[in-house]
């Protein structure tokens, strides 16, 4: 239906007089460029030696093309590490955030439970009104989750949005057919496994998505609730190396000499590990794009 | 009620471990908020601490960091509703005008990628971009002008900020605009074209009415969301030497809080803020709901 209107709208529209279809293509092509390029900039940087970096700053593709950053990071056990546990957090995170979310929004989608609307707006209050970042810490503290993977996990297990978005696409489904599976016999859980489950996997994708890119993305509960560095995930590695070289533990490189001489400065370095640690986004952006778009979609006819 | 409960006992059972995340993760740290009204001496633990009234609120208050913190986070909050609120719709509005479809989708696709990096990374390509070494000084310098500190001039510092926010985001904020304005009735157009609507009386008439009530719930929405000025970017950004114009109530409640661990006025100064974003986003709600047809829950 949508595409039907769409079609129609793009015949009574098409009536831009030419220098206004020319200053529009030429806008968009401008803010797409102001967007690319700095992204571009920074992965030719990866791939160049430090002299040729330092010679032609505006680059776009490699100069001296060389992988020495990577090798280097390839070869750095911290950054391996986080790697390691930014995976790890997001595999794992993503899961209980499903379990949680769908197990949840399944509940709240069944209206006519007594306490309905007391559950309701046992979700919806957290969503209103937050105690703040202090209290949350000493929370975890008492419970000695202060540098345990669990602190990356357990704030945000359940978003309220998700939960809702959730919600909505379970009412979407006929109630119909999980009563005729019930007169049949089953039972509630073949119910949702058989039929419900199976039904949202669009909707369950989306929300796993937007909670797996959360995670990968997150440096807040690293900084904020990791204090021992052996711990921490990527991006929190990433930020103190962006803010000071020192985090990843130079010696016995020969960074900081004469740029003129040695291959690696931390410009290539940096970048190296900007491009690593987007690597995984553009893999999945396919999937993302169509989802996330899908989910707002979703979100927005109706909260 | 307790038939009816044994009746529904599966969807029950099924909405338990989200009933009790809540209370153990959103509920119990509601009652750590007496935190704010005590003077919290850890080995004493929170309940034997002594109580001190409004103490922290008072101390925030009359400290000359409440006037510096409350304007930094009002004047950038309200600069990127002002600067950035705008260009999502105007960025939707000429999407919707172009008609090579391969083109479409590159802008997209090239527009909304930066909204799925960490500021981590965005902040990364940011520094590579503006630091002092960075591509666009040594534009200027090749033009002859002066470099610019955008990393360590506050002033400057403060507007980099707003405009690289926007530049991040304003490709996905256009999404849901998008999505309304291909709702709009094509038949609508005819007619107006029939009737000698030029393009401008087209938009103005049709398309802006079309998508006037995503307009109010976004608009309603990001002013409810005033109190939180970006900390996520701020954080990667700023340096001490630009506090005086990036400090916001966030970042400085994550200092004195958890680097400081002055945890009595942190979560007074936290409670302050968060009362303000419940205030601002139930009457947000009650507005969307009279002008509107739809709620924000």
């Amino acid at each position: 239906m949508v595409a039907k209107s769409m079609e129609k709208r793009s015949r009574s529209l098409d009536n831009n007089p030419l220098w206004a279809k020319t200053l529009i293509y030429l806008i968009l092509t401008a803010l797409s460029l102001i967007t690319l390029l700095p992204m571009v900039n920074v992965i030719a940087f990866s791939f160049s030696e430090a002299r040729a970096i330092y010679d032609n700053p505006l680059m776009l593709l490699p100069h001296d093309f060389t992988t020495a950053a990577y090798t280097y990071i390839f070869s750095t056990p911290a950054l391996l590490k986080a790697f390691g546990i930014t995976v790890y957090v997001t595999l794992a995170g993503t899961l209980l955030n499903l379990l949680f979310t769908v197990t949840g929004a399944y509940g709240l989608s069944k209206t006519h439970i007594p306490g309905h609307r007391f559950l309701l707006w046992w979700t919806i209050i957290p969503m209103l009104f937050g105690a703040g970042l202090i209290p949350f810490y000493l929370l975890l503290k008492e419970l000695h989750l202060i540098n345990s993977l669990w602190a990356m996990i357990l704030p945000g297990l359940v978003a309220p949005f998700n939960l809702i978005l959730m919600r909505n696409f379970f009412w979407s489904i006929p109630d119909e057919l999980e009563e005729c599976v019930k007169i049949d016999g089953a039972t509630e859980w073949t119910a949702l496994t058989r039929i419900i489950l199976p039904l949202s996997k669009p909707a369950i994708a989306t929300i796993a998505l937007f909670y797996a890119v959360g995670h990968w993305n997150d440096y807040f509960n690293g900084l904020f609730f990791l204090t021992d560095n052996g711990k921490w995930p990527l991006q929190v590695l990433l930020r103190s190396i962006i803010i000071d070289m020192s985090a990843l533990n130079m010696r016995g490189t020969n960074l900081g000499q004469d740029v003129t001489k040695v291959v690696l400065t931390p410009e290539n370095i940096k970048s190296a590990t900007i491009v690593f640690s987007v690597v995984p986004i553009l893999v999945v952006y396919p999937f993302l794009q169509r989802y996330f778009v899908k989910g707002i979609m979703m979100g927005a006819v109706k909260g | 009620m307790l038939k009816a409960i044994t009746r529904h006992k599966f969807i029950y059972f099924m909405i338990l471990p989200t009933f009790i995340y809540f209370l153990v993760f959103s509920y119990v740290p509601m009652v750590g908020i007496v935190i704010a009204f005590k003077d919290i001496q850890l080995f004493k633990g929170i309940w034997a601490s002594p109580w001190v009234g409004l103490e922290h609120f008072r101390t925030f208050f009359g400290s000359i960091q409440f006037d510096r913190l409350m304007g930094n986070t009002l004047t950038i909050s309200l600069s990127r509703i002002v600067f950035g609120f705008p260009i999502p719709i105007l960025f939707a509005l000429l999407l919707n005008e172009v008609r090579v479809g391969a083109f479409k989708k590159a802008v997209q696709t090239i527009t909304y990628f930066p909204h799925f990096l960490s500021w981590v990374i965005f902040g990364g390509i940011i520094y590579n971009l503006l630091g002092p070494n960075g591509a666009l000084n040594l534009i200027l310098n090749l033009l002859g002008m002066e470099k610019i500190d955008f990393m360590t001039n506050p002033p400057i510092f403060r507007g980099m900020l707003i405009v690289t926010g926007i530049l991040k985001e304003f490709g996905w904020g256009a999404i849901i605009y998008l999505a309304a304005l291909s709702g709009i009735d094509g038949t609508l157009y005819e007619a107006a074209r029939i009737d000698g609507a030029g393009k401008l009386r087209q938009i103005w008439h049709i398309t802006l009415p079309g998508i006037r009530s995503t307009i109010v719930l976004m608009f309603v929405l990001s002013l409810a969301g005033i109190m939180d000025a970006g900390m996520e970017q701020i954080l990667i950004l700023a340096n001490p030497l630009v506090y005086s114009t990036s400090d916001i109530i966030d970042t400085y409640v994550y200092r004195i809080g958890l680097q400081e661990s002055n945890f009595g006025l942190a979560t007074a100064v936290g409670l302050f803020k968060g009362v303000i974003g419940t205030v601002l986003i139930v009457l947000g709600n009650m507005i969307v709901r009279r002008t509107g047809e739809r709620s924000i829950w």
